[in-house]
């Protein structure tokens, strides 16, 4: 892959959205008046980029346009708001706030993000503020849940583990408070704020007045478990416990899913670990990180400004090199660690303090009462007694955590009276799965995903069963648009939406994420997708190795080749 | 009622006094009101049922037969009355021609030579065990389709016009169907270029359903066409908003415009709409202008002497 083409667009002008943001005074833009202004319930553009930075944007529902045209109406605006949660924790109240406004304000349900927050889609603008409000009285935020600025910080949710897990949580919240944007203006327009004068160097010391030249996302995990995808973050940490202690963090850089379609010189790319550092100096080594992307950044064009260009296009060693100079110091040797999975593990599991917790499947991230199934219900009357917290995954599930044993029961018995284990039986092959929101809110959507992929599932489930591998566990993933963000570039096999109704097919990801997946078919309608996928997982039933993953048997059998650097996915 | 009465609805019955006949369906169709009662068909039809149980103690008492007739028609009296054995040539004498349907123009000729654009609310409402549609609402709403024709007249209102002068502001209060002349005005306004300032109140129940001509009203304000616009959506909050309550909160604003000489419009529903915008533009000019309610209603006089309050209503 050449990388001057990218570079030489570092030359160019820059793009239109910097010039919002420095011409912003610091996010403020006319947000307060657009907002307040009835005719619309939309907001124009420029003002639409900055609220990002305060955690929502703007959506319409696509399923209308059409109609809404021909009856003179302007799109069915509506506001899509994103919680900012680092490692997913909530409490049992704050759980009953977010039920609440999602019933109340938002489309009924609420999803859980595959970043381990949560989102609120269908909010009206006159609704907005309350909304915000109400998130942030119960101790949450939206600031900087979207935008050029870091993103909320994902962090294993391991149970299992729970002093290391505590531990590592902490890290992760005292990593979102470091690189939260610091702009009163969030507090002047959702929170009736005193206007503050500042002076312009207080107002972001890190960020500066440009903010970053794209969004930034960190994780922190905990091997065994990938569950964060730590190859898919811009700066990921894996925590490496020694003797029963967490010792410290390797470092990784310069992951990230989203590409362009028709552009190659865009595409998935997976972190490289460059070392490792104590605990106490991982907000540190954060924040340089943070600011090496700042000031090298591509800010001409945004499709480019992804920190894996940044670092691409100079070089690793180029990058480490930086680092160590803004740091003073340099990364001790990274250390071994191993990742057995990327999904989740079900069901009830002891913890080490004796407190009990239970993941519970959530298909698609997607809670609202179905038909038969009152999913919503049920976990809003488990929040009502529950004294422990909740922790979403980033698997888009919820695990109903640090449950005291004498809990358990009535915990265990609200489950099976609302049916929330059993509606039916989700395959270990679902259970595996994740599809991003897409049509339709989801502006950049071209394919359906949440909407579609559980059907999807149900045939290719029975290629799996009629092979005689009922129980065979495999990651797959589907998002809308090449954007990915249900992580679709590292599952086994994936999908990602071309135009209604066709995707591109790709396959070999490893079932512990450390392994980027290649095309094997391009613009396949479902009748050629489980065309193509019978043979395969035949071939696979009739001669994998004992515990080999189908991602594994894939390369292994040359039906695509194994791709270990973005610079190698289109090759 | 065919069915009911067990008519031919082939027989050729007189459809106006020339004696020229249609069909009986046809004529039932078209040519005659069958669904909305009125107190003299009712006494017509009593010596067409002479044993009709209770029809003519109903029609003696004022009320009662006021009470009756809402939301009921020939139907419903067929069957509750069993006015059954009469021939439909009888019957057919005693209905009234189908009166016409009025609309406002939603379009302006200037921009639209070739058409004219009417806003019609389909009428639609479940009473007496039956769901019930109005005649020409739900003609074009349940049955019309595109290339279809329809039997129109222009009917003109003279007294309800753009002031002659195009730089002469302009306040325009139509919530609901309402709307319709406000769009006209506009659209001329802006094909002959006015330099009058205007200024919309409009509401409905829901902003994201009942905003009539959203985009329009949009790229009028955008383009200056028009310079402000005040909204009440009254299934919005918890509190019914309706446009007098807008009309209050800009109190001052609205006098002054009175005070420089804006013609005032009101268009749409008569019972409570337009009484209640008249009562607040009465307490507007007495508030803002410090007049006693003689004063005021003496102004608001003036105004309509001057052609500058202007109403159609239904």
């Amino acid at each position: 892959m050449e990388k001057n083409k990218r570079l030489m667009e570092h030359e160019g002008p820059p793009s239109d959205v910097e010039r919002i943001k420095r011409e912003s005074n610091y996010l403020r833009g006319t947000l307060k008046e657009t907002m307040a202004d009835p005719v619309s319930a939309g907001i124009p553009d420029d003002d639409n980029r900055l609220l990002k930075f305060h955690g929502s944007y703007l959506q319409d529902d696509r399923d209308l346009r059409i109609e809404r045209q021909r009856q003179k109406l302007e799109p069915a605006y509506q506001f899509m708001v994103r919680v900012r949660a680092p490692g997913g924790v909530a409490t049992p109240e704050q759980w009953l706030v977010l039920d609440e406004l999602a019933r109340k304000y938002a489309n009924g349900s609420l999803r859980l993000t595959t970043r381990q927050s949560f989102q609120l889609h269908g909010v009206l603008k006159w609704n907005m503020k309350t909304a915000i409000q109400q998130i942030n009285e119960a101790l949450l935020s939206t600031l900087g849940a979207c935008g050029d600025v870091n993103r909320n910080v994902m962090c294993n949710p391991n149970p299992h583990q729970s002093h290391i897990h505590a531990e590592v949580y902490e890290w992760s919240k005292k990593l979102s408070e470091h690189l939260s944007p610091q702009t009163n203006a969030y507090h002047e327009i959702w929170l009736d704020g005193e206007k503050v004068v500042s002076t312009k160097e207080s107002e972001e010391p890190l960020y500066k007045d440009v903010y970053l030249p794209r969004k930034f996302k960190i994780g922190i995990a905990v091997p065994p478990s990938n569950d964060i995808d730590v190859y898919s973050q811009d700066l990921g940490f894996i925590a490496i416990v020694e003797n029963g202690r967490l010792a410290g963090f390797n470092v990784a850089v310069g992951g990230g899913m989203g590409m362009t379609d028709g552009d190659p010189y865009t595409y998935p790319q997976l972190a490289s670990a460059i070392g490792f550092c104590p605990a106490e100096k991982m907000v540190e080594v954060a924040e340089k990180v943070v600011a090496i992307q700042r000031d090298f950044g591509n800010r001409s064009v945004r499709k480019y400004a992804r920190f894996k260009y940044t670092i691409d296009d100079r070089g690793l060693d180029w990058f480490v090199n930086e680092l160590h100079k803004r740091l003073g110091w340099t990364l001790e040797e990274k250390r071994p660690y191993q990742f057995l999975h990327n999904g989740d593990r079900y069901g009830w599991t002891e913890g080490s303090g004796g407190s009990w917790h239970y993941t519970l499947f959530v298909e698609n991230g997607r809670i609202r009462d179905f038909d038969d199934y009152p999913l919503m219900t049920g976990l809003r009357e488990i929040a009502a007694v529950h004294q422990g917290d909740f922790r979403l995954t980033p698997n888009q599930n919820v695990i109903i955590a640090n449950v005291s044993p004498d809990k358990k029961d009535a915990i265990e018995a609200l489950i099976e009276s609302c049916g929330l284990a059993n509606r039916k039986r989700h395959s270990p092959l679902r259970k595996h799965s994740m599809a991003c929101v897409a049509l339709p809110t989801c502006g950049l959507a071209k394919a359906e995903s949440e909407r579609y992929l559980p059907t999807l599932l149900d045939k290719i489930e029975k290629l799996f069963a009629d092979a005689g591998l009922p129980d065979e566990e495999v990651v797959i993933r589907m998002s809308g648009c090449p954007n990915g963000c249900s992580r679709p570039a590292l599952a086994e096999i994936a999908f990602i939406g071309k135009s209604p109704g066709k995707y591109n097919m790709y396959l070999g990801g490893s079932f512990n994420g450390e392994r980027l997946n290649k095309l094997y078919r391009e613009n396949a309608g479902e009748s050629e997708i489980i065309e193509a996928l019978q043979p395969i997982i035949n071939h696979y039933a009739k001669e994998k190795q004992p515990d080999e993953h189908f991602g594994d048997f894939v390369i292994r059998c040359g039906y695509v080749k194994k791709v270990l650097s973005g610079q190698d996915f289109h090759a | 009622m065919i069915a009911e009465m067990k008519w031919n609805p082939e027989e050729p019955v007189a459809i106006n006094s020339q004696g020229e006949e249609r069909p009986l369906e046809e004529a039932l169709r078209r040519h005659f009101e069958i669904t909305v009662l009125t107190k003299p068909l009712l006494e017509k039809a009593l010596p067409l049922a002479p044993g009709a149980s209770g029809l003519s103690e109903l029609v003696e008492n004022e009320q009662a037969v006021r009470d009756y007739m809402h939301g009921r028609d020939l139907l419903d009296l067929i069957r509750d009355y069993s006015l059954f054995d009469i021939p439909a040539k009888e019957f057919v004498s005693i209905l009234r021609k189908m009166p016409p349907r009025l609309y406002s123009a939603a379009s302006s000729l200037k921009a639209y030579p070739e058409e004219v654009h009417l806003t019609v609310g389909k009428v639609a409402f479940h009473a007496h065990g039956r769901e019930r549609f109005g005649v020409c609402s739900g003609q074009c709403a349940l049955r019309l389709q595109e290339g279809d024709t329809v039997p129109v007249y222009v009917h003109e209102n003279s007294n309800f016009r753009l002031p002659a002068d195009a730089d002469a502001p302009i306040i325009m209060i139509g919530p609901g169907t309402g709307i319709a002349p406000f769009r006209a005005f506009l659209q001329e306004r802006e094909e002959i270029g006015a330099q009058g300032k205007s200024w919309l109140f409009f509401g409905d129940q829901h902003f994201v359903t009942d905003f009539l001509y959203q985009v329009e009203w949009q790229r009028w304000l955008k383009q200056g066409v028009l310079s402000r616009i005040d909204l009440a959506f009254s299934r919005d909050a918890s509190r019914k908003i309706y446009v007098q309550h807008r009309m209050l909160e800009k109190s001052r604003e609205l006098y002054a415009w009175l005070q420089d000489g804006a013609v005032v419009y009101v268009c749409g529903d008569e019972k409570h709409m337009a009484k209640d915008v008249h009562q607040t533009l009465l307490s507007i000019v007495m508030n803002e202008g410090g007049m006693g309610e003689d004063a005021a209603k003496e102004y608001i006089m003036q105004m309509q002497k001057e052609k500058r309050y202007q109403r159609d209503v239904y």
